[in-house]
């Protein structure tokens, strides 16, 4: 790219457009892959300086890195964590001065330092922090999450937001994860691609050793140190809540193992073992990282420019497995959307439902077994605060029947979402009650 | 991205209302499960639930009463506390009695393989309370919890039986003292 192209942008200065050259080259060219509607040039480097984008959780120093890297300029972090000595072998953007510091707090700052005009907005918290509102601003997710449950939560969240009357809704949601040599990148789009809850079943449960194995016959010094966690803290601190960060917590917990392993003759017990046990940590490679957070910020510069196919479009494959356990094999598939789904099914989006707010919660499940769709036999219902009114187990009925005579404006809020279930059909109604 | 969305609107044309501006509370995943496995038990005549805060459905309890066996004439009552993360984790079952069991220590485990090890999402709440009524009906000598216990059944079955009638009454067996569990 010749310097004239680099001076003609706004705002920035040709020496600075001189570090995106290569770059360049991509968002001003049509490609053997582009698609034929696409204009190269100015809109598609703009697009990519006003794509807005979240980063949050463990991958984050790469995809941070990767992000900014590849000319996004407004990114967001999301981490709640601090920073542990034992992080800086693998996350680069710390140093031995910044432990205690916050993740988020610290990376925001080296990126910004290192690569010019990127903006980078770090929130020290957790992302079930933030609502809607704040999801809304931004025109990717990209997570690297360390847990399925907040993987959940951010899915839910995203297929929840999906309002089909404004495109601007739908957050593609880009999604790393890793455990040793395997890992994984997939792009969900909210309510029309398989989302990570119809996905659940990819992940693999932990791995866990029967009860009575631990109590009886140890074999091996995990087996030990899990006897301590699950049965010899519960017999003799039972009233003291277990911190998996508290350093006499898990000293106390190694010397019961150590002392166990010790009658069973198996070697092997560490203070580090421990921990590791405890926390359930599986060591997370520097590499096998790296490979994952740059497949998830490869997706989101080409969704954000629109250079390339990118991994996920609907009808699409959506999903790279990686494994490097043994040798190295990655496939790349379509992970089909259940319709079934708890999130994102069919029936799980809550549909708009005019109510008369004088209605009683009887007089609204009445009209229920008369809609079409529906005709429900014995509903049970719930909002996410209050069970309105369920049909089994007995006890609950009894509890939950005095609602019945009740009228919807003193149960539930205008707008709020209810669910539906009844023993006759496998699935679940969701209902948004939109007051008349 | 733009084209994406066109196909998301041929894909379905629903109808268009608008919602109040009430902050949306969604019902959770696990809530949502939970509310099915809820409608799917089959308690029988030997099994009753309670739930001391009907709004949460994630945390109640569930009494099992014997009807055969020799657990026979005992009220055995089990803690469940289930996470957001159902599904994907097993409930976390305890039994709030000390009891004289091969399979529950005494501090209320228990161990049913469904319940750790082979846990799978597509099991649902029924399965564990069949599960648990299982052990009362056939108690497990070769997965011991209460070692003390198991060692009593496998070296003699009368025996056995006639402590887990001293225990249920509330006696003693060996050093320990069991709480009173008949009905």
């Amino acid at each position: 790219m010749d310097e004239a192209t680099g001076t003609g942008l706004p705002n920035r200065p040709g020496a600075q457009r001189m570090r995106w050259k290569y770059l360049d080259n991509i968002l001003t060219r049509h490609g053997p892959f582009t698609d034929p509607d696409w204009e190269p040039g100015e809109a598609a480097i703009e697009g990519l300086a006003r794509a807005k984008l979240l980063g949050a959780g463990g991958l984050g120093c790469e995809i941070l890195k990767n992000l900014a890297l590849s000319g996004f300029q407004d990114i967001h972090v999301i981490d709640m964590d601090t920073i542990d000595v034992s992080n800086l072998n693998r996350q680069f953007l710390f140093r031995q001065a910044d432990v205690g510091k916050y993740k988020a707090e610290v990376a925001a700052k080296f990126v910004e330092k290192r690569v010019k005009g990127v903006k980078i907005t770090p929130y020290c918290g957790k992302i079930q922090d933030k609502d809607e509102e704040y999801y809304k601003q931004f025109a990717i997710i990209v997570c690297g999450l360390d847990s399925i449950e907040a993987r959940r939560w951010i899915n839910a969240t995203l297929v929840g937001m999906v309002d089909d009357q404004d495109p601007d809704s739908m957050k593609p949601l880009i999604d790393g994860g890793t455990e040793g040599f395997k890992g994984q990148a997939r792009v969900i789009f909210p309510t029309m691609t398989s989302c990570i809850e119809c996905q659940l079943d990819m992940h693999a449960p932990r791995a866990a050793v029967p009860l009575c194995t631990l109590a009886t016959i140890p074999r091996q010094p995990q087996h030990c140190i899990e006897w301590a966690h699950i049965i010899a803290w519960e017999e003799e601190r039972k009233d003291i809540t277990l911190d998996n960060d508290d350093p006499e917590h898990i000293t106390w917990l190694y010397q019961k193992a150590l002392t166990r392993a010790q009658e069973f003759n198996i070697p092997g017990v560490t203070y580090s073992m421990t921990q590791g046990v405890v926390k359930n940590i599986i060591p997370a490679i520097a590499s096998t990282n790296a490979i994952v957070a740059a497949s998830c910020c490869n997706e989101a510069f080409k969704l954000a420019t629109s250079t390339n196919p990118f991994l996920g479009f609907p009808g699409t494959d959506n999903y790279m497995m990686y494994t490097g356990d043994e040798s190295i094999y990655t496939y790349t598939f379509q992970h089909m959307k259940k319709s079934d789904c708890p999130v994102c099914g069919d029936d799980n989006i809550a549909r708009p439902l005019q109510v008369d707010s004088d209605f009683t919660l009887q007089e609204f499940l009445d009209s229920l077994a008369e809609r079409p769709e529906a005709q429900l036999k014995k509903p049970s219902i719930r909002s996410q605060e209050k069970s309105l009114y369920y049909q089994f187990p007995p006890d609950l009925r009894e509890q939950t029947r005095p609602n019945l005579s009740k009228k919807l404006y003193e149960l539930v809020q205008n707008g709020e979402e209810v669910v539906i279930t009844d023993p006759a059909f496998p699935l679940t109604f969701k209902y948004k009650l939109v007051f008349k | 991205m733009l084209k994406i969305w066109s196909m998301k609107q041929k894909q379905q044309q629903d109808e268009a209302a608008a919602t109040g501006g009430a902050k949306k509370k969604k019902v959770t995943a696990a809530q949502l499960r939970v509310q099915k496995d809820l409608s799917e038990l089959s308690l029988g005549s030997t099994m009753k639930t309670n739930f001391p805060n009907p709004d949460d459905i994630l945390n109640f309890t569930l009494t099992i009463e014997p009807d055969e066996g020799m657990y026979k004439g005992g009220r055995f009552i089990f803690d469940f506390k289930i996470n957001q993360n159902f599904p994907h984790d097993p409930p976390k079952v305890k039994c709030t009695q000390k009891i004289y069991h091969p399979n529950i220590d005494l501090e209320g485990n228990v161990c049913l393989n469904i319940l750790r090890e082979d846990w799978k999402p597509v099991l649902n709440l029924n399965a564990v309370i069949v599960g648990l009524q299982f052990l009362f009906l056939e108690p497990n000598a070769s997965d011991p919890l209460n070692k003390d216990a198991a060692e009593d059944l496998k070296a003699n079955r009368e025996g056995f039986k006639r402590n887990v009638r001293l225990s249920l009454g509330g006696g003693n067996v060996g050093k320990q003292t069991f709480d009173r569990v008949l009905k």
